[in-house]
């Protein structure tokens, strides 16, 4: 029996993926469909509920606390995931040139990538103090302005400060990892291109970007999900505040969920980034992995 | 619990009292703790409480703690969280029915699932006979159907906290008593380039706490006494118009403070008015550092105003023991909960914690912590003056549900803020009322 069973290639093919498949099935399934079904139910914390079919999203949709969260968090997401991809390839482009201390830089970009979230929080939460702001402190101090900018307690300017932070603390994962895909593309391609005479604008466009597109997909909808889900930068610097004009999906979720008791509800919120964090990779899969783009052929 | 038992044990208890009282008065010096219950053989409990504020808090509790496990042989392990944290683990314990024996939680936590905690009407019963009577908003929170759920620790006091010179210098003698005469000093404040500030951002505490004062002290109300949501209301809408009023005299940036920014803006000079625990006080007083101790001389404190109803409509954090159904120990637990409650450890702890804490015991408002230094008697008299966060509906998850999603502040907010009209950020926060309060 048993070596009837290995010497049959599938069956042991099947064998040896088993303990990765329970590892997935019970840590990340399980949760999942739990935080899913729990969407459709009115539990609470300490309570458990019943089936209560789409009434959560039902009230969800009309809410407006809840329509601004999604406001918010697509506009966050879009501002920072443009600015990050911007920023990033240029950063990688500049370090991927023979400069001096090459590794040094390279590894000091990384730097507030590697810091915990909570912590560069909780300095940009200084920086962006309504009293204490070491920003509005120099600006008044120089004397272009006579009052202390409000970051964080003004809605649009408490957007734009919280994507900078994001943006700060992103760029080093698009950078490196772009910087990862310059380094694979050949030499001899630049060489050939610089043979034919092309401009640094043409060698970027056509010999740069088109091989560096698979990489690009890839990190980009990793920064898309991490930032569509961002919760910890928020959480720190305003909960959610003013006037609930940082509030992003994650952030409701949790205040609904834990604090609020109203599980169920926060659940169901979770479950309602799902669809948009799907079209984000779908997007990347259809849009920027199409082989015949990438090989030059799709014009 | 058969009704001819608890009469039986009630008599017990009544019986032991007596004799303590006498022993007490027989034999001043005798202090040791006369225990109603007999903690079962091989007991061990495991507390849940909230960090501590100040040191002398902790230090204290543990040696209380320390000294009932010496008086009984009960092994007390305590575990401290964050206080924000404790609500959610109180809640899971209560779902699954296992952890923390007691837990120290905050507000109406235990009226949130009272049939998965012990009865501890005799505890509460007893402790108030002897000392003095509950404050009425503790009866509110600890009870549920007649039957005490929680034995109430303390209230975390909050107050007006101002600068004494820069309200003289603002042409008043002391924080006017009326709503009126309030806005008048804030403006008059704002005037002399001395500010009051108020956290409107997602402040648990400072937010919540003086944004429910302003509208309890117009007389709105979330909800009635049925629950029923009445929020969109002339008194609310007038509430409302007053914190747009008041909002102007504010430094610039209260939209996005949260619970330690009015501490820092105050200990900075920033801000000469704001509503705080004692704190603020204690940071400026034990400072190193001389201009912080000038301002400790100069920092006084006052209650809230009283609006149109007459009477106080403060709102403070409480914290309540409760003691969960699955403990191994019932009476082990409620021999704890007697044991730190009784003014032996009760009254060291309460000094200890340096106003931080106030009594929920009216007999312990003699504690000298409250008349050591005159500055920390407004402290006080939390318990007496504040009304409980579901006021005016009953105490449950609805009303724990609305405040932890910001309903009352984020109001009071957009209308002083003027990104929507009263009658705007009323008709919104009822509709969100609606959606807790329903069923």
């Amino acid at each position: 029996m048993l070596s009837r069973l290995s010497d049959n290639r599938q069956a042991l093919g099947l064998l040896f993926m088993l303990p990765t498949a329970l590892l997935l099935l019970i840590f990340l399934t399980y949760p999942l469909g739990l935080g899913v079904w729990l969407g459709f139910t009115d539990t609470k914390i300490g309570r458990p509920g019943a089936w209560i079919g789409l009434d959560n999203f039902a009230y969800l949709a009309s809410d407006s606390v809840t329509q601004l969260a999604l406001f918010n968090t697509i506009f966050y997401t879009l501002f920072a995931s443009v600015l990050k991809f911007a920023l990033g390839l240029w950063l990688a482009l500049l370090l991927n040139r023979n400069l001096p201390f090459k590794s040094f830089f390279r590894a000091v970009v990384l730097l507030p990538w590697i810091v915990p979230t909570a912590l560069s929080a909780l300095a940009f939460w200084w920086i962006y103090d309504a009293q204490f702001s070491v920003i509005s402190w120099t600006l008044v101090k120089l004397g272009l302005i006579d009052r202390y900018i409000d970051f964080l307690g003004d809605p649009w300017l408490a957007r734009f400060s919280t994507i900078a932070a994001n943006v700060w603390r992103g760029i080093p994962f698009v950078a490196i990892s772009l910087l990862a895909g310059l380094q694979t593309i050949s030499p001899t391609l630049y060489e050939a291109a610089s043979i034919d005479g092309v401009t640094p604008w043409q060698q970027f466009r056509y010999v740069t970007l088109p091989l560096l597109t698979p990489i690009i997909a890839v990190v980009m909808t990793f920064s898309v999900l991490f930032t569509f889900t961002d919760f910890q930068l928020i959480y720190v610097l305003t909960r959610g505040g003013p006037l609930n004009a940082t509030h992003l999906m994650a952030t409701l979720s949790f205040q609904r969920a834990i604090p609020g008791g109203s599980l169920g509800e926060g659940a169901a919120l979770a479950t309602m980034m799902v669809p948009f964090l799907l079209a984000a990779i779908l997007f990347s899969y259809f849009g920027l992995q199409r082989r015949a783009w990438q090989q030059g052929g799709d014009k | 619990m058969s009704h001819s038992g608890n009469f039986t044990r009630r008599d017990f208890l009544v019986s032991t009292a007596a004799v303590a009282a006498t022993t007490a008065l027989g034999t001043p010096a005798y202090a040791a703790t006369q225990l109603q219950y007999k903690p079962e053989a091989g007991a061990k409990l495991r507390v849940l409480r909230w960090k501590r504020f100040v040191q002398g808090d902790e230090d204290l509790w543990n040696a209380n703690a320390k000294k009932f496990s010496e008086l009984t042989g009960v092994e007390v392990r305590i575990d401290n969280e964050g206080w924000e944290d404790v609500r959610p683990k109180a809640a899971v314990a209560a779902s699954v029915g296992t952890g923390p024996d007691i837990v120290l939680g905050w507000f109406d936590d235990p009226q949130q699932y009272p049939d998965k905690l012990v009865d501890v009407t005799d505890v509460a019963t007893y402790l108030g006979n002897k000392h003095g009577g509950w404050y009425d908003v503790c009866k509110k929170y600890g009870m549920h159907s007649g039957k005490w759920i929680a034995v109430p620790l303390g209230v975390v006091g909050n107050a007006l906290v101002y600068r004494e010179s820069h309200v003289k210098a603002a042409g008043f003698d002391s924080i006017p008593k009326d709503t009126a005469g309030f806005l008048k000093l804030c403006q008059a404040l704002k005037a002399k380039g001395t500010p009051p500030g108020f956290a409107l951002g997602k402040a648990v505490g400072d937010g919540n706490n003086w944004a429910h004062w302003l509208l309890w002290s117009h007389g709105g109300m979330l909800v009635d006494a049925k629950g029923k949501v009445v929020v969109n209301s002339p008194e609310t809408w007038a509430a409302l118009e007053y914190a747009k009023q008041l909002y102007p005299t504010f430094v610039p940036g209260t939209l996005s403070w949260q619970d330690p920014s009015n501490n820092k803006a105050f200990l900075d000079g920033q801000v000469s008015l704001t509503a705080n625990g004692i704190s603020v006080y204690y940071a400026a007083k034990n400072s190193k550092e001389p201009k912080l101790q000038e301002m400790a001389k100069d920092i006084q404190h006052a209650h809230f105003p009283i609006g149109k109803s007459g009477k106080p409509t403060e709102l403070m954090q409480i914290t309540q023991m409760m003691i969960f159904k699955y403990c191994k120990y019932p009476n082990a637990a409620k021999a704890f909960l007697q044991f730190m409650m009784e003014p032996e450890q009760y009254n060291p702890w309460m000094e200890a914690a340096i106003g931080y804490v106030s009594q929920p015991l009216k007999e312990y408002e003699a504690n000298p912590i409250w008349t050591a230094d005159p500055k920390h008697t407004v402290y006080r008299d939390a318990a007496s003056l504040m009304l409980d966060n579901g006021h005016a509906g009953p105490l449950g998850t609805a009303s724990a549900a609305a405040m932890a999603d910001y309903i009352v502040l984020d109001m009071v907010a957009e209308a002083a803020s003027g990104s929507k009209t009263p009658k705007e950020a009323a008709a919104r926060a009822a509709q969100r009322a609606e959606r807790y309060y329903k069923a």
